[in-house]
């Protein structure tokens, strides 16, 4: 926790010095302008293995996996929110696991099985987990939802029928600052067939579910000190 | 079947789960720069002088001179430069703009500036500027206290907090048809749209803003965009290219807008059973370098001030005052949550001062219909102060886990609450709203400036209307807030989004309705031609304010809510853990209640993380842990289980009885957590109650 921002220095930045000694002596020469930023060794054929495609590119070997899957592959749907792992928006399948794409260079998994939220409807279908996050409105802003429904996905493939404490930490690492994480717990839980889609109910573990009630009147003004008095003790013996 | 009350699925709910949904930075446009903006490392001073460390021929640079018309962010004073006029104010302020192709040379382009640095005010104690100051008065204060048995005085604090929407803010600026349009990630496109005009030196018909997908504003997105698309402007125009500017974390943290911080003074008159006779409190916020929205910040956390509670004998004094930090904006509840943490960590400490249990001092004193707020507001039939308290204490059996937990390391608190719904005062008058219906083939199709942000604006409008015009949800469209076609429905804040705008897309679809007779809709169009129905906010004829003396009625309604919170403290690291929390809010009417239910949970997590996690830390006046791994916000693992109650006591001037709630439920949880640490004995006053705090006050407690 010692991190100190002030430098403005990210975790991309830190990803891009430390690969200027490792890669140098194995890639191209530099450009003169990339000679002039320092910033990295030249690009080198890249190839990725992604939704079941194989994509060729050429980028700097620095180049972390959520840029190139943003602004070379064009799949936007993978977010970038902090840079550094802390909020798991990134978050895509590697071999099946949940990783922050933010964090991994695109070189390093080159030959990986990698799944991105575009592959989940691309026959124009929902899998059972995005229907299950649009009907249990398990998100608001959108923007940590692309990485919250991989992590979820990730965690149906090994765990068909995960227990609230396996869900919730499966994306205790997705943060969401709407914080859906209730609606989400309910959408796991839907696709996963343990509760039905008609309505959030209480699940085993007794977390409660919300209400709504018509409040009723009580109060007039007019008797208020009386009235207040003998609703406090009510209260008490309550 | 009715579409209200009912949870039909949110309108963009497909978009967001495949990824197709799409976000500003997702956008590209031919020939697009990339815009960045070099930023003020001293907190205060004058610039002697600017040189860039790159050769400039290849980059567009824009700086004060390259500005077509006033340097200033046009909102409520026009205090604020655009870009540093000669001088900077605090930290991270704009000085020059670059723009370049390749994103990356962007991130490694220096410019050298030359200061001479003057000293700066970080405490707002000691500010040499007031930006606003309120006084509200109600009955005789010395008469009141001459009627007390006691008097309770406290002081509480509460820190900067940051809005941490998941996506940056970031804008795409367009020239094209002799003007500038700009996509942007925001909540009010027409305050975008009028900064741009004063801005840019443009005729309004030549400035176009259109929202993108927003990836949460929480408040954050509601002036700042105004800077940032001012800024992509100048560049696109210069360069007479498009130009994208979208922030990294690490930018947005440091240079834009966050929640004041507040000292809240209470002085407080209690008769003998328990009755509070006189209230005297003192608020300072800090607004940081520049007036921005402050002035209505400081308002609204006046209005609060008081509490839930009635008395007769009231004075509030408010000051907002410059300090050389960013300045500080809007941020869900605007203001009230700072006044209510004090308010009722103060009744908290008078019902330890009373020996007297805390729910029967609450039950006494609160709010009820026919009362009157410190305003003279008399509150209507809807009041709901004592039912959400009755729910939640019965709910959660308080008394007995009070009793159970007394002595141990968990301790259980409440907390009362009230959250004003729409502008204050004269304010949705002064706005003037507009919402529009255009009848389609098979419905119709909604157009507001209202932005869909995650809190489901298009979705609850969607019901309105389709049960205003009696057709179903699914043949009601909404268009994209793009100021080219949408008129201006108001700023997307200080939950007015279902109560005002609702109401006025209501009246809409009940004209439109009329209008068809007994025609379908696309007989009507094959009759008639276009329909396109256009209606304004109207005030209910009872509501009336003054500016002047800060008397009247502050709010249409409010909302009323309470919180009760059990946690428990690490005896080892003084961490506090929140393990349950009850959120009771009385609302009007849930439009759709999950929707409802997830503003609840939402402002309930922020309002957790308010309380315990969250703490801006400012080193020479600049945010110093500017980044997600050590600002922390609440994760799954933080947050506890929520149990959500929604009452309903309908609002008459409110579509179906609706009121405000986006911004109520974040008001709570940060008093009920801590009257529940002060439960365990610990005389805490300040948030975050981080285990620093919790420990250096658990040691000098008894």
């Amino acid at each position: 926790m010692a991190d100190d921002s002030r430098s403005g220095f990210t975790r991309r930045d830190l990803v891009r010095g430390a690969l200027v000694g490792a890669v140098a002596a194995t890639a191209g020469a530099k450009t003169p302008a990339e000679a002039d930023r320092g910033i990295g060794p030249g690009a080198v054929p890249i190839t990725l293995q992604i939704n079941g495609q194989t994509h060729r590119l050429t980028a700097e070997p620095r180049v972390v996996l959520a840029d190139a899957l943003r602004d070379r592959l064009g799949l936007t749907g993978t977010k970038v929110v902090c840079g550094r792992g802390a909020c798991g928006a990134c978050t895509v399948l590697v071999d099946g696991n949940p990783v922050c794409s933010c964090l991994l260079l695109a070189a390093e998994v080159q030959g990986r099985k990698i799944t991105t939220i575009e592959a989940l409807a691309s026959d124009g279908r929902m899998k059972p987990i995005q229907e299950a996050f649009v009907a249990a409105d398990a998100l608001q802003c959108g923007f940590c939802t692309s990485g919250m429904v991989m992590s979820c996905k990730a965690l149906l493939d090994r765990t068909p029928k995960p227990t609230r404490d396996e869900i919730r930490h499966a994306v205790s690492g997705n943060l969401c600052r709407c914080g859906t994480y209730p609606h989400v717990f309910d959408a796991v839980e839907r696709a996963a067939g343990i509760r039905t889609a008609e309505g959030r109910a209480h699940p085993p573990d007794g977390t409660p579910v919300f209400q709504t009630l018509a409040a009723s009147r009580t109060f007039t003004s007019d008797q208020r000190v009386d009235a207040g008095v003998a609703e406090a003790l009510d209260l008490e013996e309550a | 079947m009715p579409a209200v009350g009912q949870n039909v699925l949110r309108k963009e709910g497909r978009g967001k789960v495949t990824g197709a949904a799409k976000y500003v930075d997702d956008l590209s446009f031919p020939g697009m720069l990339y815009g960045s903006t070099i930023r003020s490392t001293i907190p205060c001073g004058r610039i002697r002088s600017t040189r860039p460390e790159f050769d400039p021929s290849e980059w567009v640079v824009a700086g004060v001179p390259d500005i077509p018309g006033k340097n200033v962010i046009a909102l409520i004073e026009d205090d604020q430069p655009c870009l540093a006029d000669g001088r900077v104010r605090h930290v991270a302020e704009p000085i020059l703009l670059l723009a370049h192709a390749d994103r990356e040379a962007l991130a490694g382009a220096k410019v050298a500036v030359d200061y001479e640095p003057e000293t700066p005010v970080y405490d707002p104690a000691a500010s040499p500027r007031v930006f606003k100051e309120i006084l509200i008065e109600k009955g005789d204060l010395g008469k009141g206290f001459s009627r007390a048995a006691r008097v309770v005085e406290g002081e509480y604090r509460t820190g900067h907090q940051e809005q941490l929407y998941i996506e940056c803010n970031g804008v795409i600026a367009v020239p094209e048809n002799g003007g500038i349009t700009v996509y942007g990630s925001l909540q009010c496109p027409y305050y975008v749209h009028k900064a741009l005009v004063v801005l840019l030196g443009l005729p309004p018909e030549r400035v176009r803003v259109v929202q993108t997908e927003t990836g949460g504003g929480f408040g954050g997105k509601e002036e700042y965009p105004s800077m940032l698309a001012g800024h992509a402007s100048i560049l696109a125009l210069k360069a007479g290219r498009p130009v994208k500017m979208v922030y990294d974390r690490v930018e947005d943290m440091l240079a834009t807008t966050k929640r004041h911080p507040s000292i809240v003074r209470h002085r407080t008159g209690v008769a003998s059973d328990g009755r509070i006779v006189a209230m005297d409190i003192d608020v300072l916020m800090d607004g940081g370098a520049y007036l921005t929205l402050s002035p209505v910040v400081l308002s609204r956390g006046v209005l609060h001030a008081t509490g839930p509670y009635r008395c007769d004998d009231v004075r509030v004094h408010g000051r907002v005052v410059m300090t050389n930090t960013p300045p500080n904006g809007a941020f869900r509840g605007f203001g009230a949550p700072q006044t209510l943490f004090a308010a009722e960590v103060h009744m908290e400490r008078i019902s330890e001062a009373l020996e007297m249990d805390p729910v029967r001092l609450r039950e006494l004193n609160l709010f009820r219909p026919g009362d009157t707020t410190a305003t003279g507001q008399v509150l209507g039939a809807d009041c709901s102060a004592a039912e959400v308290l009755r729910e939640a204490v019965a709910r959660t059996g308080f008394d007995a886990r009070r009793q159970a937990l007394s002595g141990t390391n968990a301790g259980i608190g409440l907390s009362l609450f009230f959250h004003g719904s729409g502008f204050t005062g004269g304010g949705e008058v002064r706005l003037a709203s507009r919402a529009s219906l255009a009848l389609t083939p098979t419905g119709a199709r909604i157009l507001v400036g209202s932005t869909e942000i995650g809190q489901g604006t298009r979705t609850i409008h969607a019901q309105i209307v389709a049960d205003a015009l009696g057709i179903p949800y699914e043949n009601v469209e909404v268009s994209d807030a793009d100021t080219a076609c949408v008129p201006d429905s108001g700023p997307t804040v200080a939950s007015r989004t279902c109560m005002v705008v609702g109401k006025i897309l209501q009246n809409c679809a009940l004209e439109m309705k009329a209008r068809l007779g007994s025609l379908s809709p696309a007989r009507y169009l094959e009759l008639h031609g276009p329909l396109v129905v256009t209606r304004e906010y109207e005030k209910p004829a009872e509501l009336e304010w003054s500016d002047e003396t800060y008397r009247g009625d502050a709010y249409g309604a409010y909302g009323w809510g309470c919180n009760v919170a059990e946690v428990e403290r690490d005896p080892d690291t003084f961490e506090i853990r929140p393990v349950r929390l009850t959120a009771v809010c009385e609302i009007g009417k849930a439009i759709h209640p999950t929707l409802a239910a997830g503003q609840i949970e939402g402002g309930t997590a922020q309002g957790i993380g308010y309380a315990i996690l969250e703490e801006v830390v400012f080193r020479d006046g600049a945010m110093a842990n500017a980044q997600m791994t050590n600002y922390v916000v609440p994760t799954t693992l933080d947050t506890p289980p929520i149990d959500v109650v929604i009452l309903e006591s309908a609002y008459p001037h409110g579509p179906h009885g609706a009121k405000g709630i986006g911004e109520m439920p974040i008001d709570g949880p940060a008093p009920a957590i801590v009257n529940a640490i002060r439960h365990m004995g610990v005389d805490l006053r300040q948030i975050p109650a981080t285990p620093e705090r919790v420990m250096e006050a658990s040691c000098v407690s008894p």
